[in-house]
């Protein structure tokens, strides 16, 4: 077989047309309509709309338990909507399976494979494609290592998820989603179990990962400083609903109901 | 902060000096009377055996091993291990699947269920079988109408220790998955792999050595079951006994030394099991500490 990886592309995870320096191919947006979501007589998601911009960064703002991780969960296909429409790329989401929709989901656990190594972790989603789609050995060493230079975790790929720190787990969580070229990027409280100093550096962090891989990307938190700091907008969730959205200046500047101005302060 | 560390800490030591002191009686008292207890009742017996199995030396060890129908009783009772331990290995791990990876009505009670051969008498168990497939059983007739014999043969015995083997996957197995959730399966799925790879390079290898302890313990307990089997087998020498039902025969009989030969090997199962279950729990232990 063939060693040169270069003479080897990988469907979808070649660069691309300069958009990206690493190698994800055109961003693109979502687009959700009257998205609602409900447990028995119980309505978590209350007819939710919601446009992404292909590239956007947004964070998804709100207290707990007001829907957050239920709207992340219906965007990657991981639950069924009780109605609306998710469009991803332009694409009806409703015939997408979990594994069709290709979005790089990192959960709030960050749900690391606990007997798995760290190369093993961000191989297995171009290691399970079927051997057709196979990207070679060395292709996908190539990549992983790539990723692992990008999480700033170079020598990390022999260790197993128990030997690594609460930050460096969620990069390696990253790197696993970010593996498979996914088409958005969906993080859940990427920061939610950090002390507040790893948080604040993983900030800029983030919003770096972001503009180099043009991957559009929404990220829960209900931390406002941490959303009004990284994000290009905001949207507030509350109840189920969406209160606001907006740049975060805007938001800041003209809080569009009581709740969102309470919770800014 | 490290002074209020300290001075939480503090106290600590010096109260647990004394603790520790007054302890050491007691301590000494409990790890002796458990050290009595498991050799009187455990390496006591371990003992008898291997002493009298030896008793006609190496050759008489061999002869007895050699009597056709002790090699028929070692026959079935591998016969009927390599047939149940498969199938309670997928019985088991279906159910501490279910058990643990969905929501469903009356999973309550399932659970108590797949604990209802721990809690029935093995000689009840066995009688049921024979209550609904023998030959005045509920399907007696008409199983003989189809010349299909189930009790006093072989596939009764099957049955019975599949019965009275069931839980032990299950149990070693569902806590396990029950406690490390579903958010592994989820992440493998949102990557692409489909239901069989997740299961396959997910959920499987992460109970690999408690469902190896859970295959561990069904195969020790399907070789050595005694009373369910006793009640389904007819003890037919050469055709239904398996090696415990054939130790008794040979007991009943003075026959000391062969029984207690048969015997040996069963003992060394259960030692081999006991190894191999601490070796797993000890893997397992590692592992799952991780998260
Ligand atoms: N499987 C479920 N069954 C019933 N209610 C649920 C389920 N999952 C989530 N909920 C409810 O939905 C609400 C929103 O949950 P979630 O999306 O996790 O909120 P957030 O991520 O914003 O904290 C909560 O009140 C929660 O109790
Ligand atoms: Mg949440």
């Amino acid at each position: 077989m063939s060693c040169d990886v270069a003479a080897e592309p990988i469907p979808g995870l070649t660069p691309a047309h300069g958009r990206s320096a690493a190698g994800f191919g055109a961003a693109q947006g979502i687009s959700v309509g009257a998205l609602t979501k409900a447990y028995g007589a119980q309505v978590i998601l209350d007819r939710i709309d919601l446009d992404i911009a292909p590239g956007e960064l947004l964070a998804l703002l709100g207290p707990s338990g007001s829907g957050k991780t239920t709207l992340l969960r219906l965007l990657a296909g991981l639950d069924s909507a009780s109605g609306g429409a998710i469009r991803l790329g332009g694409e009806d989401a409703a015939g997408l399976s979990v594994q069709e929709r290709r979005v790089g989901f990192v959960f709030q656990s960050y749900a690391l494979f606990r007997h798995m190594t760290v190369f093993d972790n961000i191989a297995y989603g171009l290691a399970v494609r079927p051997r057709r789609l196979r990207p070679s050995k060395a292709a996908i060493a190539a990549r992983v290592s790539e990723l692992l230079d990008m999480m700033q975790l170079p020598g990390f790929e022999k260790r197993f998820p128990s030997q690594l720190s609460g930050g460096q787990r969620q990069r390696v969580a990253l790197a696993r989603a970010l593996a498979i070229a996914p088409r958005v990027l969906l993080l859940d409280e990427p920061f939610g179990a950090l002390d507040a100093k790893v948080r604040k550096d993983l900030r800029k962090w983030l919003r770096d990962i972001h503009d180099r891989t043009g991957l559009t990307t929404v990220f829960v938190t209900h931390d406002q400083a941490e959303a009004m700091e990284v994000a290009d907008r905001v949207a507030i969730l509350n109840g189920g609903r969406i209160e606001q959205i907006g740049a975060p200046g805007e938001i800041r500047e003209r809080p569009a109901t009581a709740f969102v101005r309470a919770f800014l302060d | 902060m490290s002074e209020s560390a300290t001075s939480n800490l503090a106290p600590t030591p010096r109260a647990a000096a004394p603790v520790a002191d007054e302890a050491a009686p007691a301590r000494w008292t409990l790890i002796a009377v458990t050290v009595g207890f498991l050799g009187l009742f455990l390496l006591a017996p371990l003992l008898v055996v291997a002493v009298e199995a030896s008793r006609k030396g190496w050759d008489g060890y061999c002869s007895a091993l050699a009597d056709p129908d002790a090699r028929a009783a070692i026959l079935l009772t591998l016969l009927v291990a390599a047939i149940v331990v498969p199938l309670n290995t997928a019985f088991g791990l279906s159910a501490a699947w279910a058990i643990s990876k969905f929501q469903f009505r009356g999973k309550a009670m399932l659970t108590t269920l797949i604990d209802l051969p721990f809690s029935v008498s093995p000689v009840v168990s066995g009688l049921v079988f024979v209550l609904l497939f023998g030959a005045q059983g509920l399907f007696g007739t008409w199983l003989a109408a189809h010349g299909i014999q189930i009790i006093f043969a072989v596939p009764g015995i099957v049955l019975a220790t599949l019965f009275v083997t069931f839980p032990f996957v299950a149990r070693e197995v569902t806590p396990l998955m029950q406690a490390q959730g579903t958010a592994e399966e989820e992440a493998a799925l949102t990557l692409g792999a489909s239901g069989i790879t997740v299961f396959r390079t997910v959920t499987l290898p992460n109970v690999k050595w408690a469902l190896l302890t859970g295959v561990l313990l069904t195969n020790a307990r399907s070789m050595g079951e005694f009373g369910a089997v006793s009640v389904v087998s007819g003890h037919i020498r050469g055709l239904t006994n398996t090696i415990p039902l054939q130790v008794e025969i040979l007991y009943n009989e003075y026959s000391i030394t062969a029984a207690f030969t048969l015997a040996s090997l069963l003992a060394c199962l259960a030692v081999v099991t006991l190894g191999l279950e601490t070796l797993f729990e000890r893997r397992g232990g590692g592992a799952q500490n991780v998260l």
